[in-house]
């Protein structure tokens, strides 16, 4: 199990980070580039002291400066997969996977034969005496997450570990660094920008922003319950927030107000919305929904089969329709529309 | 038409821009008409004999032998030196790699002159040195050695340092997390992905070395088989006996392009 209480001054960057991540569990820590994601990992790792706090593996201190504790990179029985995988150029496969058990003491014909076993596991075998300029990205990938885990490490990082692959291999990669995860049994931290990565991968998750978490929990959590603007976007929901004015009304910032279906939680609210969940009118809307609202058509934009519409005016949303239905709404830039939402499609938490 | 234009212009655009062909083919012109005319001189009916004499043979006995020397001894120290100025975090780096650089820039005589106050007869510390063991340095072989290494060790110096700070840190960091000490980082990740520049840089001191004249001369004399290198062989025979320089010239020659033209295009090269 890993704690770790970090607090670095990066000079353009405070990072203070609370994380706990259990054996067996997989933590991603989500954020956007230059979030602090690959400094956390790195002072987990031993490669950038902490200024303050104290990093903790299965009971043992690693760094602790106000107890002048620090464990070196070397003495951590931590494995990590690094960003474009750093494989050893100059070193086969095979020796790139022995070196970690070679540098523990291991003879030459000891370290080749463990690590043979390694590459065999993770169906690398026959790419044993490749070199690493010879490999895709998909098997560069599987290579150095063998020499990584051929030391036996109590704890695996992953920095990034699918940003290297095209878009191609990329789904068929993500899936196999699944299988291989779950085959470890230690606790395992990754850091990722790509929502997709973190939520096919993590239990759970840890989001990053400006050096600071912003929100922690499981995929379904975090993608039902979005705890900012950054998270909302990233897992495609819209995110309002407001203040209670009866007992199932909410006053949005912009001074609109909704309706939803059950008593709300608290006096300060966020509510968040699937763009799906949003219809678009030509007229107003008669019947059921309770939340109807006139807006303005601030962007269009088509996405495969569907067409994202950016409404502007009091009620700040992104919804989603069907290009059958903007041809039948008539819809352009700047264009008047009425937006309405079903009160039971609001998910409302406390801020 | 429009078919054929366009390969035409690929084609163009891979092509040296005007001025440079003509001002590039002066240059060749100015470093090979010497070596053209030194060639034309060459008496090459007696060059045998020449070669031959023991005043050659000896000098260049010496000239290879004392610049691997100078080579090696710059490595040993060179190198670590080079991993400081690019690695570590010591005050004064500029003034260290200021002066490692000086002995590049100024005079070789001035070279030879300041190292025989250091490590002469009287010196800063061979005079110490002199008077408890007996031991000196200048006008010996040694001497030699140590005037070729104060001249081309900056030559090595230089280069490991731009091939250390070229290579990506992250390997370390990568070698560190699988339980590498130190050492073992040097010894398997930094010094085998600098080694390009390694060898350039040995390379390049080992034929600064070869040609060093006004050090040597200065700190270790014109003494045959002893301490008289090609070099300085050359130089005293243009005043006595002119063929036998251009067979000392031809010879060292042949030597230099031996050792240049089989490296060139594997190290020197990106």
């Amino acid at each position: 199990m890993l704690l770790a209480d970090i607090h670095l001054d990066l000079g353009h960057l405070h990072l203070e980070i609370g994380l706990r991540v259990d054996d067996g569990e997989v933590v991603a820590l989500l954020g956007p580039n230059g979030a602090g994601k690959t400094t956390a990992l790195r002072a987990v790792a031993g490669l950038h002291p902490i200024d303050d706090g104290r990093i903790e593996l299965d009971g043992a201190v690693l760094d602790d400066p106000a107890a002048d504790t620090f464990v070196p990179t070397s003495k951590r029985p931590i494995g990590v997969v690094f960003q474009d995988y750093l494989l050893f150029p100059r070193l086969s496969a095979l020796d790139n996977v022995a070196f970690g058990l070679r540098a523990r003491g291991r003879t030459r014909a000891q370290a080749r034969a463990e690590a043979q076993r390694w590459l065999v596991r993770l169906g690398l075998d026959e790419l044993a005496g490749a070199r690493p300029r010879t490999l895709s990205g998909g098997q560069a990938q599987r290579v150095a997450l063998a020499r990584a885990l051929a030391t036996e490490p109590r704890l695996l990082l992953l920095d990034e570990p699918l940003a290297a692959l095209d878009a191609g291999t990329r789904l068929r990669v993500r899936t196999e660094l699944r299988r291989h995860l779950a085959t470890f049994h230690g606790a395992r931290l990754l850091v990722t920008h790509d929502p997709v990565d973190a939520l096919v991968l993590a239990d759970r998750l840890v989001i990053l922003e400006e050096g600071r978490m912003t929100q922690t929990g499981t995929p379904a959590e975090v993608t039902a319950r979005p705890g900012s603007r950054y998270v909302a976007q990233l897992v495609g929901v819209n995110l309002l927030h407001g203040r209670a004015t009866g007992e199932r009304t909410v006053r949005l910032d912009s001074g609109a107000e909704l309706t939803v279906a059950d008593p709300l939680p608290g006096p300060e609210v966020a509510v968040a919305i699937r763009p799906q969940a949003i219809a678009l009118h030509a007229h107003q809307p008669d019947g059921s929904p309770r939340n109807t609202w006139t807006a303005t058509v601030d962007d269009l934009e088509a996405d495969r089969d569907r067409v994202r519409v950016t409404l502007g005016h009091r009620v700040p949303v992104t919804a989603e329709i069907t290009p059958a239905a903007l041809a039948e709404l008539d819809l352009a830039a700047g264009a008047p529309v009425w937006a309405s939402v079903k009160a039971v499609d609001l998910t409302v938490y406390e801020r | 038409m429009t078919a054929g234009t366009a390969p035409r212009r690929r084609a163009g655009q891979g092509r040296t821009p005007w001025l440079i062909a003509p001002l590039a083919a002066v240059a060749v012109a100015y470093v090979a008409l010497p070596f053209a005319a030194l060639l034309q001189r060459a008496p090459w009916t007696d060059l045998d004999d020449l070669v031959g004499q023991p005043v050659v043979t000896d000098a260049l006995r010496l000239s290879i032998t004392t610049a691997l020397a100078a080579t090696a001894v710059s490595l040993v120290i060179g190198v670590p030196l080079a991993w400081v100025l690019a690695r570590g975090h010591l005050p004064g780096r500029s003034a260290t790699r200021a002066l490692i650089t000086l002995p590049m820039v100024l005079p070789p005589v001035v070279g030879g002159a300041a190292l025989l106050f250091a490590f002469g007869r009287r010196g800063l510390l061979g005079g110490p040195v002199y008077e408890s063991t007996g031991l000196l340095l200048p006008y010996s072989v040694w001497g030699v050695v140590a005037a070729n290494t104060f001249v081309a060790m900056p030559f090595l110096v230089l280069t490991v340092e731009s091939g250390l700070r070229a290579a990506d840190q992250r390997y370390e960091d990568a070698a560190a997390t699988l339980g590498a000490s130190r050492w073992t980082i040097l010894r398997r990740v930094t010094l085998p992905h600098a080694g390009p520049s390694i060898v350039a840089g040995a390379v390049l001191c080992w034929a600064r070395a070869l040609g060093e004249f006004g050090a040597t001369v200065t700190f270790a004399g014109n003494l045959q088989g002893r301490t008289q290198t090609m070099p300085l062989a050359v130089f005293l025979a243009l005043e006595s006996d002119r063929d036998a320089a251009i067979a000392l010239s031809l010879v060292l020659m042949a030597v230099s392009l031996a050792v240049l033209l089989p490296l060139r295009d594997r190290w020197l090269t990106g």
